[in-house]
């Protein structure tokens, strides 16, 4: 059982959240992105050892989908907070 | 077996002191095969016995049988939903009736009869499908009502007292449960005797491939060359696929079992309820052996936790009332790698020479033999073999998923 801290109502037990899976940048809705580049963001995974950027969704909570920072080893969570529209790259892909 | 004992204690000839022995790594070796677990050691196995390839090292971390197939719950059988997912489990479970005789060495398979329950309409319309597949396929499958599931497992409480009363059942008289480490030794020791080098405490560090073909794998204890690598780990799969360069589309969660203390014999058939997320056999030292579904979020983490064992508990307990003093011995976990269709990934990769038998999910004890078997072939004539079509890797990108959801942790 871990602590999950939600950015809207603190820290909750694991079983009031659902995990929604890594976090991957979704390609530009455009036809010119091909085919392969959508099956890549829909089914291929990093699957990381170590640090892994992630969705939870609070459902039994404030029914809101965050991003959090968790060592895949030890289940430690880093840090938690909301995606933004404008998020800068350096604040997505610092490990 | 007590004749040969006889007859060895008369010529004074004795058995080999090592089930397989520590060989000097090579620098060169036609095949390496990463991971030394029941699939990693079937196909270098068959890579000899059916094609005669002998210089072929398999390469483990840590001592082989140490991840998934000493950790699974050791269940048999091919009543799948899919036919592609039927035939391929139904030649597993074939080469496992033979096991035993084949590999010299007494793995313990006991055919004792596979009840998989239904507790909603929903469900048992599935099973009636899934009964209907399998008989097709000529499988041993058929849908069986409360009387019937109460008088081949007198224990379980088929009334309508519990929040999900049993409905029906899916019969499957051939599945059964076997010793899963002996699985591991039996083929460990069959390779060694047909000079295979098993490299246990090797772990693989790097793999260097050129004009996109595998080249050389590095290790802890040194490099070696070769042009055919097989990735057949669980948990790692995605980490050596990354070394090279080679994406999956595998994401691995935590999978929990635990037994109890050792009761008299009173389950003979194997209970596993989708819609409970449970399943349990007895195994010979009288444990009752019990797993459920994979844990909520993806980890690497093999910790079990509490909030496991109080589900199964409660699940077990709606199944079989009388169990309630019963303690639980000990508890662990295995990693899983889950694919998005519930299917393995076999076969060719975009970089030459760089083979994967990964994806294993939740169902890849049970089929060690014929991924074995069939990865080696594969290996051995270069073509991909008509049973291993279905899970290429390539149909990601060709949209041709399998989808099978018969497989264990799938709720109906």
């Amino acid at each position: 059982m871990i602590l999950i801290a939600c950015p809207n109502c603190g820290p909750r037990n694991e079983q009031e959240f659902r995990y929604g899976g890594e976090y991957n940048s979704r390609p530009p809705e455009s036809l010119a992105v091909p085919p392969d580049e959508w099956v890549d963001y829909i089914y291929m995974r990093a699957n990381k050892q170590g640090l892994q950027k992630e969705w939870w969704y609070h459902r039994a909570g404030c029914q809101l989908w965050f991003l959090a920072e968790r060592h895949t080893k030890t289940n430690v969570i880093e840090r938690t907070y909301y995606w933004r529209q404008n998020i800068t790259k350096s604040e997505l892909d610092q490990d | 077996m007590s004749l040969k004992l006889i007859r060895q204690a008369i010529n004074g000839n004795r058995p080999p002191p090592r089930m397989w022995r520590r060989q000097p790594l090579k620098d060169r070796y036609d095949v390496v095969i990463i991971g030394g677990g029941a699939h990693g050691l079937a196909c270098a196995y068959y890579l000899a016995k059916d094609h005669g390839l002998t210089d072929v090292a398999v390469l483990d971390k840590s001592y082989i049988g140490s991840g998934g197939s000493g950790r699974n719950t050791t269940i048999i059988r091919s009543n799948y939903l899919t036919p592609e997912g039927v035939q391929f489990y139904d030649e597993s479970a074939k080469l496992y009736e033979q096991m035993s005789v084949e590999l010299d060495f007494n793995v313990m398979f006991s055919q004792r009869g596979h009840l998989t329950l239904a507790h909603t309409d929903n469900a048992v319309r599935t099973m009636r499908r899934r009964a209907e597949v399998n008989q097709l396929q000529g499988v041993d499958s058929r849908l069986i009502w409360p009387e019937e599931i109460k008088r081949l497992c007198p224990p379980i409480d088929v009334s309508q007292h519990p929040r999900y009363p049993i409905l029906a059942a899916l019969y499957h008289p051939p599945g059964g449960i076997i010793r899963h480490d002996a699985v591991v030794w039996g083929y460990a020791h069959q390779a060694d005797l047909s000079g295979i080098h098993i490299h246990q405490k090797t772990e693989v560090t790097g793999i260097n491939v050129k004009n996109s073909r595998v080249t050389e794998v590095k290790t802890s204890r040194g490099p070696i060359k070769t042009g055919i690598v097989l990735n057949a780990t669980a948990g790692w799969c995605t980490t050596i696929a990354d070394m090279a360069g080679v994406k999956l589309p595998v994401t691995t969660f935590p999978l929990q079992a635990c037994v109890t203390e050792p009761l008299k014999p009173f389950l003979d058939v194997i209970i596993v309820s989708g819609s409970l997320h449970v399943y349990v056999s007895q195994s010979d030292r009288g444990e009752l052996v019990m797993g459920a579904a994979v844990d909520p979020f993806a980890s690497y983490s093999v910790h079990g936790s509490l909030t496991f064992v109080e589900g199964i508990a409660g699940h077990m307990l709606e199944l079989f009332p009388s169990l309630h003093h019963v303690r639980v011995l000990r508890q662990w976990a295995g990693l899983c790698d889950m694919t998005p269709d519930y299917s393995p990934i076999m076969g060719f990769t975009p970089v030459e020479g760089f083979l994967v038998d990964v994806g294993w999910g939740t169902y890849g004890f049970k089929a060690s033999p014929v991924s074995g078997k069939r990865m080696a072939e594969l290996i051995a004539t270069g073509q991909t073999p008509d049973l291993l079509h279905p899970f290429r890797l390539a149909r990601f990108y060709e949209h041709d998923l399998v989808g099978e959801k018969g497989a264990a942790s799938v709720g109906h």
